[in-house]
């Protein structure tokens, strides 16, 4: 079984050859911590992203562990150069099967 | 006068309803929480016995939390970023939460600034740890104390 959500990426679609990009990318997931209990008193499993990673045509440049500290819908913010025109791959690998991919392109100049 | 009677008890029924959530306050499963110990032997395990000094990260979480469910937290470290000088991992370490890790992020020379930007949930109000491990090995932390009214964590669903 896998599981997939909406995602977005913000980035710029332009750069100057070796500029700093700013990128933000946020997946929809409730992050389901596993530290919280219904009303009945029954442990809800833990349902989180674990990593995220971003590829700059083909290269890896970022990547994150996610944690059950992570709230819901998780958006991290960072920053790559911006070395060549091409695309940005960015993945989420989850709990459950969970996958989503997302791609940017960008061109630099 | 039966005015005053009737103001008399409701006050006194609202002075009820303080004492059960001061009750209720008691009863929160604080427990469950990370103390202290688990946050310095999560830290312990990301270092491995190296020191770890004060200095070139900055922590950045409001000092107040209304809802902890939801917190901006910025972490940045003091690097040059280039190939011979960069930031190898940023980890963020809360000592109140259940589970003292949030997250870890891997940075490369490619990188160009280690600026890091998320939201992450507080369960109390406690001091929260950012430890940067540079490429040459050593460690740097920061760290920042918040307030948090709302706890995450423990509600119902």
């Amino acid at each position: 079984m896998s599981k997939t959500s909406r995602t977005s990426i913000t980035m710029p679609a332009t750069a100057k050859k070796d500029s700093i990009i700013e990128i933000r990318a946020i997946a929809q997931h409730d992050m389901e911590s596993g530290f919280r209990y219904t009303e009945g008193g029954k442990l809800i499993p833990r349902d989180i992203i674990r990593t995220f990673t971003c590829t700059y045509n083909t290269v890896e440049v970022f990547k994150a562990d996610y944690y059950s500290g992570i709230g819901a819908n998780p958006l991290i913010i960072f920053t790559t150069i911006a070395v060549e025109s091409g695309t940005l791959e960015f993945r989420w690998v989850g709990d459950d099967g969970y996958e989503a991919v997302n791609q940017a392109r960008i061109t630099v100049s | 006068m039966k005015n005053i009677i009737q103001h008399r008890r409701q006050w006194l029924k609202q002075a009820q309803g303080l004492g059960l959530i001061a009750l209720g306050l008691l009863a929160n499963p604080l427990t469950v929480f990370a103390k202290k110990e688990e946050a310095d032997e999560a830290i312990k395990k990301i270092v491995s016995g190296a020191a770890i000094r004060e200095g070139k990260v900055t922590l950045t979480i409001p000092p107040l939390v209304e809802n902890g469910n939801l917190v901006v937290l910025k972490v940045s470290v003091d690097s040059p970023m280039t190939a011979n000088d960069y930031v190898k991992t940023i980890h963020v370490i809360a000592e109140g939460n259940p589970l003292p890790n949030i997250f870890t992020v891997y940075l490369t020379p490619r990188s160009g600034t280690a600026n890091i930007t998320t939201r992450v949930r507080l369960a109390d109000s406690q001091k929260v740890w950012a430890i940067a491990q540079m490429s040459n090995g050593s460690f740097w932390q920061g760290s920042a104390e918040t307030l948090v009214t709302l706890s995450a964590c423990t509600e119902m669903v």
